[in-house]
């Protein structure tokens, strides 16, 4: 059903300019993502992964093709348009956690509230519940500078989660954590995907978040080599 | 906005040091630059109020062939006092000066002077004409401490006066210093002398003559009086507006020299922050904005080093800049060679103009150079600056 794609591209071919030539990273590609999807985009470095969820979050355009998100075609947002479907629609999550220093946990969680508007008693009261779905209701006041890498990843998935946007991408999320902390967070973004239905696209080789998946797309040289969907939810959980 | 300011906040105090750093700079260039300022504007006021009770009174009437730049007029420029005058100088609040030249003789040295008659009774000029009403056997004379300084006359010497009177005949008598008085306003005491008028009248055999006409009103209406030209207060401190004018020239290179060390300051800071904050940049395009609204984050960042300066200015300065007004500042160098009126202690005022104009004048130059570095970011790619590693 139409309706019930979040994201559906089309024939995506994305080259950049290297010296006086150019660089086709992403080439051909078709995909459709429904709502609710837990999935990974999988491949070797240089394969495009990085590329391709780029472009689903407006942060790049395609050179060639359509890509559609939530309903929006990605090639003719302007920068505001742009910047308006990522404030209000998606979720970022990245391998070096990306959080502002020098801002509690709370101002860090808060933020896309304040780009939204909402008043401070309801600020408070999301941004509480974010950071007890990720377990970190004790560290409100701590700088990230304080936290170990798990508990800022931790963070950056309440901040990416707080206003319960339609779509989270996930860039390598675990490189940068220990197999404990990695189960950790994927426990817990798959835990907030079934329960609030948002849907998650990774960007990963690693085995760890590759056994969370419920679909796994194959990147190779910028292309889809294989696209598997898993029939057995919860197959594994160490 | 209101967001923009409260990151910005959030970031300048997470910065710490650095930003202290640049705080300190700037707020010393306001402390500075309204002290400067307030010195000059002391000093305009005080040169002008010194010049007033001690020169000009409320405004003059002068003899229209008066020309206080040419001595050679001066033997024409005198005329009986008009009819128009009487009545205001029978009340007091006009004074009649004849203005002659001579010369005295302080040990045996020629000195060419002006010789002023002026009523001893007189309460216009500060002057302390009273000790003109001594009988000596000479004629009393008062002169200015810048006068008794060069001519190295005290009070009590007796010295040589020599005058050509009305006919051209010369003459001569002795005066006696009996005050030395000091104002701060050259043009009272540099070569002039300050005798009774009505001996002046006699020794230049012009009964009822005079040079100037000096009144104490500024407000009350001066009619136009033939033969004779008026001269407001405002054009006769003109001079002092002037020569302010000019120093201040001067001063603005210090205002600059104070501004662009501030601003390198920032300029620094900005350029830097957006080299290093390019994660931050991308994350912050990534959770919904758009690069001209990082661009206004970053430069109301670097504009609120100006408040910040001005708040810390206010902590440090307010009371260093109103000890400065109480006590004054005394300057360094001998003033009675500064050729105007200026007191060796000047009390610097500062009026709210001033220090609002200051204020406004550093926030705009800060936030053009907080804007300039910044409007990089709009060029930024943010999946670059994401991964850090735009040059
Ligand atoms: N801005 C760019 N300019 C030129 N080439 C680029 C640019 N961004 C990516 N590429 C190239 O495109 C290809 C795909 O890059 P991408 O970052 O998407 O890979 P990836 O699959 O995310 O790899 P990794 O696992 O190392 O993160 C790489 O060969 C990369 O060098
Ligand atoms: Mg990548």
């Amino acid at each position: 059903m139409e309706n019930n794609n979040i994201i559906t591209i089309q024939n995506l071919v994305k080259r950049f300019p290297v010296g006086k030539g150019e660089f086709t990273a992403l080439n051909g590609i078709n995909l459709v993502i429904g709502k609710g999807e837990f999935a990974g985009l999988i491949g070797p470095s240089g394969s495009g992964k990085t590329t391709l969820l780029n472009i689903v979050g407006s942060l790049d355009m395609p050179t060639e093709g359509t890509v559609t998100v939530l309903g929006k075609s990605i090639g003719t947002l302007n920068t505001r348009e742009a910047a308006r479907l990522r404030k209000e629609n998606l979720g970022f999550i990245f391998q070096s956690y990306n959080l502002l220093a020098v801002h509690t946990v709370f101002e860090n969680v808060e933020f896309p509230l304040l780009l939204l508007n909402f008043s401070k008693s309801e600020r408070q009261k999301m941004v509480m519940d974010a950071l007890e779905w990720v377990g970190l209701t004790d560290k409100v006041k701590s700088k990230p500078p304080q936290l170990s890498g798990g508990q800022c990843q931790r963070v950056a998935i309440a901040r990416a989660m707080v206003k319960k946007p339609s779509l989270v991408l996930a860039d390598e999320p675990t490189a940068n954590l220990d197999a404990a902390n990695s189960h950790h967070i994927l426990q817990t973004m798959e835990k907030l995907n079934q329960e609030l239905k948002t849907t998650f696209i990774f960007a990963t080789h690693d085995e760890k978040v590759i056994s969370y998946l419920h679909r796994k797309i194959y990147l190779l040289d910028g292309h889809i080599d294989k696209d598997e969907r898993m029939h057995h939810d919860k197959k594994t959980k160490p | 906005m209101k967001l923009a300011i409260k990151l910005a906040y959030r970031n300048l105090i997470g910065a710490g040091l650095r930003t202290w750093l640049n705080v300190v700079v700037l707020s010393f260039s306001f402390v500075v630059i309204i002290w400067l300022k307030g010195v000059m504007s002391g000093w305009d006021y005080q040169a002008k109020s010194d010049m007033t009770k001690w020169d000009i009174g409320g405004g003059q009437y002068w003899h229209q062939a008066y020309d206080p730049f040419d001595p050679l007029t001066l033997t024409d420029s005198h005329d009986s006092i008009p009819k128009e005058a009487l009545s205001a100088i029978r009340k007091g609040d006009m004074e009649p000066i004849l203005i002659v030249q001579a010369s005295i003789y302080p040990q045996g040295r020629m000195q060419t002077i002006m010789v002023k008659g002026i009523n001893p009774q007189q309460t216009i000029l500060k002057l302390p004409t009273k000790k003109l009403d001594t009988i000596t056997e000479a004629i009393p004379a008062i002169i200015g401490s810048m006068m008794a300084k060069n001519s190295k006359l005290t009070i009590g010497d007796m010295v040589t006066l020599r005058w050509r009177d009305m006919h051209g005949t010369f003459d001569a008598t002795d005066i006696v210093i009996t005050d030395i008085f000091s104002s701060n306003v050259p043009a009272a005491e540099i070569s002039q002398i300050y005798i009774p008028l009505d001996r002046l009248q006699q020794m230049m055999l012009l009964p009822e003559a005079a040079t100037i006409l000096t009144f104490r009103n500024t407000e009350t209406d001066h009619p136009q009086i033939n033969g004779w030209v008026l001269k407001t207060k405002k054009e006769l401190t003109q001079q002092v507006d002037d020569i302010i004018k000019a120093k201040s020239v001067g001063q603005s290179i210090l205002y600059f020299v104070l501004l662009l060390l501030a601003m390198l300051a920032i300029f620094d800071t900005q350029v830097l922050s957006i080299f290093r904050r390019q994660k931050e940049i991308g994350t912050y395009i990534a959770l919904g904005y758009t690069r001209q609204q990082v661009v206004g984050l970053f430069t109301i960042e670097g504009s609120m080093h100006a408040v910040f300066a001005a708040l810390v200015s206010a902590a440090y300065g307010m009371p260093f800049l109103a000890w400065q007004a109480k006590v004054g500042w005394t300057m360094p160098l001998d003033t009675s060679e500064f050729g105007m009126a200026i007191a060796q202690t000047l009390y610097p005022v500062y009026s709210l103009g001033l220090v609002v104009s200051t204020i406004l004048i550093v926030l705009f130059t800060t936030a053009i150079v907080s804007y300039l570095p910044s409007r990089k970011i709009a060029k930024m790619n943010p999946t670059e600056a994401l991964r850090g590693k735009l040059q």
